[in-house]
């Protein structure tokens, strides 16, 4: 009795033993280190579409993160710095994201029942980010490695004769639809979960981020198939010169040669 | 405006269902009935109970979406049957139980159970000094908007829907659901309930809690109340992360 009353007293409370503060660390990291990769990954885009502007384009914007407009000579290890960090945020986020993955088989069942049964729009979208984000545990991987290793093939040629000579295009075909879906549900979801953009009518507001999400999620992936394209075209005419570098005309001496 | 007779013939395909008779198969049950102006699906099964089958379960008290008792799985979707009007669904309409609460039989769920393991996990009510707990006492009046705030989050009738929609509480039994959380969230305004958010944070700050909720807003979506659940659950959240990281 007397114990019952001091739980309704509130008495104690101070004293139990406290909950670890893990769970509260493991949520932000893991919303922070989606927000970060989902506006990488918009960014990224843009920066590899810039083929579709033409080759010197894409030159200049490789050159750029390689420092040689700053530097007067190219460093492909910058680039190796930065994909080491995305590397590292993907690994967090994926280890962070897996906890809410169905943990068995009898999970997997209820779920997916679930979502069909309900065909309600919020958790199908869940259903395809968590699919998408399993994909991309694989198709993540293999990139960042290829691009921490080998910073300096990134070029009109380079990246054009990888894309087609060397086969990635299926793995970039598929990564393209799984990025595009993974970030644009999960920078949707995270203003919903925080209540960013909430404003005075979190319905209306939740419509207006949606139809923003599904437009930017189009817009990427047709800019990623028109960009996918324009490597393969590239690629497939210069099949017979693989492993030629690019070099813009109005550039003198070559950077690469420069920084050797 | 004289009606008309030309009423539906509605199909009801329930699921049937009673796990204390022993040997008894689930199994899904299709009864006809005409459509009649204003039906709702309390109305229906009512019906049906009276003129097809008596041993038909299912719960009603106040048939106006006070009780919470009618919650069932309209079409693949929790919703109360008391306020679910049959002319805005097709004729073919299927029925079952909400999940995750114990099933009594057919459409009846012991909702109550649930709840009540909610409430004592998380402590759902006002905690006070036990000096400032004089029952003689005059209670110190609340400033009207906070009170209407507070009303606001205390509209919740725990019917269960938003707990049955959730695909986290499907997955995971000891998820609180939006109820829970929206309980919190309701004595976190009170200014009678002095529990700070560290007090809180020991209730809700896991995945079982807060941060177990992955945003997918069926809760919210489903609600017959029309509750703001996601825009508690998201306060809640800053709040637990904000004492969490602190």
């Amino acid at each position: 009795m007397e114990s019952s009353q001091n739980v309704i007293a509130g008495v104690g409370l101070a004293d139990r033993p406290r909950k670890s503060r893990w769970p509260a660390r493991m949520d932000l990291a893991q919303s922070l280190t989606g927000l970060v990769l989902g506006l990488f990954m918009w960014g990224h885009m843009f920066f590899v579409s810039s083929i579709l502007l033409g080759k010197d384009a894409m030159w200049s914007i490789t050159k750029l993160f390689e420092g040689y407009f700053f530097f007067d000579k190219a460093y492909p290890g910058m680039v190796s710095v930065i994909v080491g960090g995305i590397f590292l945020f993907v690994i967090v986020h994926a280890f962070l994201a897996m906890r809410k993955f169905p943990a068995n088989y009898t999970q997997y069942r209820t779920f997916i029942g679930h979502r069909r049964l309900m065909a309600h729009e919020d958790t199908t979208l869940w259903w395809v980010q968590a699919i998408t984000g399993f994909l991309l545990f694989f198709i993540a991987a293999a990139h960042l490695y290829q691009m921490l290793m080998h910073p300096g093939d990134i070029g009109p040629y380079e990246s054009a004769d990888r894309v087609w000579s060397g086969r990635w295009w299926p793995l970039y075909l598929v990564a393209l639809f799984a990025v595009e879906l993974h970030g644009g549900i999960g920078l949707y979801r995270l203003c919903v979960k925080w209540g960013w953009f909430e404003g005075k009518d979190a319905n209306a507001s939740r419509k207006r981020l949606k139809v923003l999400k599904w437009a930017l999620t189009v817009f990427f992936v047709v800019l990623g198939l028109a960009t996918l394209a324009a490597y393969m075209k590239i690629g497939y005419e210069h099949r017979d010169r693989v492993g030629e570098r690019y070099t813009p005309a109005w550039v003198v001496p070559n950077p690469m040669e420069k920084a050797k | 405006m004289a009606e008309t007779n030309n009423h539906r013939k509605l199909r009801f395909h329930i699921l049937r269902y009673n796990p204390a008779q022993p040997g008894d198969e689930p199994r899904i049950q299709t009864y006809e009935l005409e459509e009649a102006p204003g039906m709702t699906l309390f109305i229906a099964l009512t019906e049906l109970r009276e003129k097809l089958d008596p041993s038909l379960q299912f719960d009603f008290v106040c048939r106006a979406g006070i009780c919470g008792s009618c919650g069932m799985m309209i079409n693949g979707r929790p919703s109360l049957a008391c306020r679910t009007v049959t002319k805005d669904l097709e004729a073919d309409i299927s029925l079952a139980p909400l999940p995750v609460f114990e099933l009594i039989g057919d459409l009846s769920v012991n909702t109550g159970k649930w709840m009540r393991g909610m409430s004592e996990t998380l402590e759902t009510w006002v905690h006070m000094p036990e000096t400032q707990r004089d029952l003689k006492r005059i209670e110190e009046a609340m400033d009207p908007a906070l009170a209407e705030e507070i009303y606001e989050l205390d509209r919740c009738i725990e019917c269960g829907c938003c707990v049955s929609s959730c695909g986290t509480a499907r997955m995971r039994e000891d998820f609180v659901g939006a109820v829970g959380l929206n309980k919190i969230a309701r004595f976190r305004l009170d200014p009678r309930d002095k529990r700070t958010d560290a007090d809180f944070y020991e209730l809700v700050g896991d995945d079982n809690g807060v941060f177990g909720c992955m945003s997918l807003l069926a809760c919210h979506d489903v609600c017959p109340k029309n509750l703001p659940l996601q825009t508690q659950i998201a306060f809640l959240r800053r709040k637990m992360v904000t004492t969490g990281i602190s």
